[in-house]
């Protein structure tokens, strides 16, 4: 049971009320959402003058798949529905790619998005639960998000309901001895309405992952000793996303982990040129953001 | 723990038993309670909760990290979902993940930790839960329940799952002695009167109420009468019946089973001092760890026996009377 809601401000409840469900787009519509919210989480971030914008661009292909490609069953109405599939991001310092996910979905009006980080804005820093409609668990403190995400799953099970859950962890985030502990406890209970997502852009905060941890490695081997159908994909290509999140709804007795390949910031030269984080908690400068969406546009074809 | 038997108090079984029998009980009764176990559950008694329900019983192995999270989730779900574990395991080793996944999201998780304070004896300070009522009462939103027997314990189960929103429930592990006969008045945040007198007011939590009234009996030879109260909710503090025993009593000793750093006895000097000082004198672990041992004798030696209380309250009244000039 939640306590008692916070309540959300007035007009954001009558924007709540006036969106309408969400709808599956096509590979091609997925390719120009991507496009969309890559511009708004660097724009944001920018504006707001912090925040981790390549960690929340590595992200943005699978949450575009999960919200938008008809894998997970939600309707911004009712963010509350108990049958509603969940989305828990983990890595919380991702919270752009969340947050404007969610406004494209309609939890929010997307005027709100240029209040990130604002003082008395719903858009914290890191993702609270209790302020923004659509957002499932708070995350910020690395390495909770898959044990919230299991229990999720249990209570699935206890109610005879048939909602996934799925969850977003970074590379780096698997440091945190509590992913292992939650790893085997999913596997010990046969979970598989559960799929994690591996954000493996590489990266985390002082250099690279394989440096920073070589322990983690080999990744794939790890997560199936731990007793997890895994899969691996390039996680910036649209096709081999919605293939990998689909195929893994087909798993029976066993929680899935779809280790994606990713860059943090792919393609974009302010974030390309940096070698010791590729820019992590760093927002682009005005000029940079330029830079970038130029990039962007023209990785999408969008220059005419 | 035999406290309070010179005044007819009986021995009765230990508040972890208490807790585990309560739970199983509402189990029954509310289908929407779910138990997570770091593999301690035949010693926190969640086992009972666990033989009869094994489908809402969970155990997550010795991880208490995980275990915090699954009971967040489920509660986010929609679930009364209750933790347990060690008091100092469950708060010492996830502390954050309390913080992140139960406090800040103000989510309905129940938490019970077993083996508090140095009364558990022989296996020793790395088992004493001794500063969780410290951790536990630092998070905002929280509930902090330290009922003192049996009979409480069972009465705090039920008033903690009646309760929408996160709670510390603290159970130990010897037996203590019957405080409450029959019916218990068990109110969140609300302090129960077991004695009254005008020279002091002892303010207890815990195995510490049954101590509080065998000192307020030796007390009483003496001339002394004291005024007794079980604060079984150390949080929110029951600040008007602390604010009433400083007007009326003058003095106020408190004691518990704790490190006095961030414990019962901090906070109602706080409360005293902001709303109506007079002196007041804190039984208590002071600034140490225990150690192995027999029970009975560490209680003894680490000063928290009715004696000490009583010792304490000599130097409360002593105190009061040079401050009202003799």
């Amino acid at each position: 049971m939640l306590c008692a809601e916070l309540p959300l401000e007035e007009d954001q409840m009558t924007i709540n009320r006036m969106k309408t469900g969400v709808k599956s787009r096509s590979v091609e519509e997925l390719r120009e959402t991507v496009w969309k919210l890559s511009r708004q989480i660097m724009e944001i971030t920018t504006e707001a003058g912090s925040g981790h914008p390549s960690s929340s661009l590595s992200a943005i292909d699978v949450i575009t798949a999960l919200y938008f490609g008809g894998i997970m069953r939600h309707d911004p109405d009712r963010p509350q529905w108990p049958a509603r599939d969940r989305f828990i991001l983990s890595k919380g310092h991702a919270a752009p790619a969340l947050y404007v996910a969610l406004a494209e979905a309609g939890y929010f009006n997307p005027d709100l998005l240029s209040t990130l980080r604002e003082l008395g804005s719903p858009l914290e820093g890191h993702p609270n639960m209790r302020r923004l409609a659509g957002v499932e668990a708070s995350t910020g403190s690395l390495g909770q998000g898959l044990s919230f995400a299991l229990g999720h799953a249990l209570a699935a099970r206890i109610d005879g309901e048939r909602y996934r859950v799925y969850c977003l962890i970074g590379d780096g985030e698997a440091d945190q001895g509590q992913i292992w502990e939650a790893a085997m406890t999913a596997a010990k209970y046969d979970v598989d309405n559960l799929t994690a997502i591996l954000d493996y852009n590489e990266y985390q905060q002082t250099g690279p992952v394989e440096k920073v941890m070589p322990g983690l490695f080999p990744i794939v081997e790890k997560w199936r000793a731990f007793g997890w159908h895994v899969v691996e994909i390039d996680g910036h290509n649209m096709e081999a996303v919605l293939e990998a999140l689909e195929a893994v709804q087909q798993v029976n007795g066993q929680p899935q982990m779809i280790v994606a390949h990713t860059k943090k910031g792919k393609g974009l030269d302010p974030f390309e040129e940096d070698d010791v984080n590729r820019m992590h908690g760093e927002p682009l400068s005005p000029e940079q953001l330029e830079v970038a969406l130029a990039d962007l546009n023209e990785m999408y074809g969008k220059v005419k | 723990m035999e406290f309070g038997k010179e005044i007819g108090l009986k021995l009765g079984p230990p508040t972890r038993n208490a807790f585990g029998e309560a739970l199983k009980e509402l189990g029954g009764e509310n289908q929407q309670i779910v138990v997570v176990d770091g593999d301690v559950g035949n010693s926190t008694r969640t086992q009972y909760f666990g033989e009869a329900y094994p489908d809402r019983f969970f155990n997550v192995g010795i991880a208490e990290s995980n275990m915090i999270g699954v009971a967040a989730g489920l509660a986010g779900a929609g679930k009364q979902a209750l933790a347990a574990s060690f008091a100092i395991f469950l708060l010492g080793n996830a502390y954050d993940q309390i913080r992140m996944s139960v406090a800040f999201p103000r989510l309905d998780v129940k938490l019970v930790g077993s083996h508090s304070g140095i009364s558990i004896g022989e296996d020793g300070p790395s088992q004493m839960g001794i500063e969780d009522i410290a951790l536990a009462t630092s998070f905002p939103h929280f509930t902090v329940l330290v009922p003192a027997d049996a009979p409480s314990t069972r009465a705090a189960t039920r008033a903690m799952f009646s309760h929408d929103g996160p709670v510390y429930l603290r159970t130990g592990r010897p037996k203590v002695p019957i405080i409450y006969d029959g019916d218990v008045p068990f109110e969140i945040g609300r302090a129960n009167q077991l004695r009254d007198g005008g020279d002091l007011t002892i303010i207890a939590c815990g195995l510490m109420v049954a101590a509080a009234l065998e000192a307020a009996h030796t007390l009483s030879a003496e001339g002394v009468e004291a005024r007794v109260l079980d604060m079984h909710t150390v949080k929110p503090l029951d600040e008007e019946a602390v604010v009433r025993a400083a007007r009326e009593t003058g003095a106020i000793v408190t004691a518990e089973e704790h490190l006095l750093q961030g414990g019962l006895g901090a906070a109602v000097a706080r409360t005293v001092s902001e709303r109506h000082p007079v002196p007041v004198h804190t039984v208590g672990l002071e600034n140490t760890y225990a150690e192995s041992g027999d029970p009975l004798a560490l209680l003894k030696k680490y000063g928290l026996m009715p004696e000490d209380i009583v010792q304490a309250a000599r130097r409360a009244v002593e105190a009061r009377r040079g401050r009202d000039g003799g």
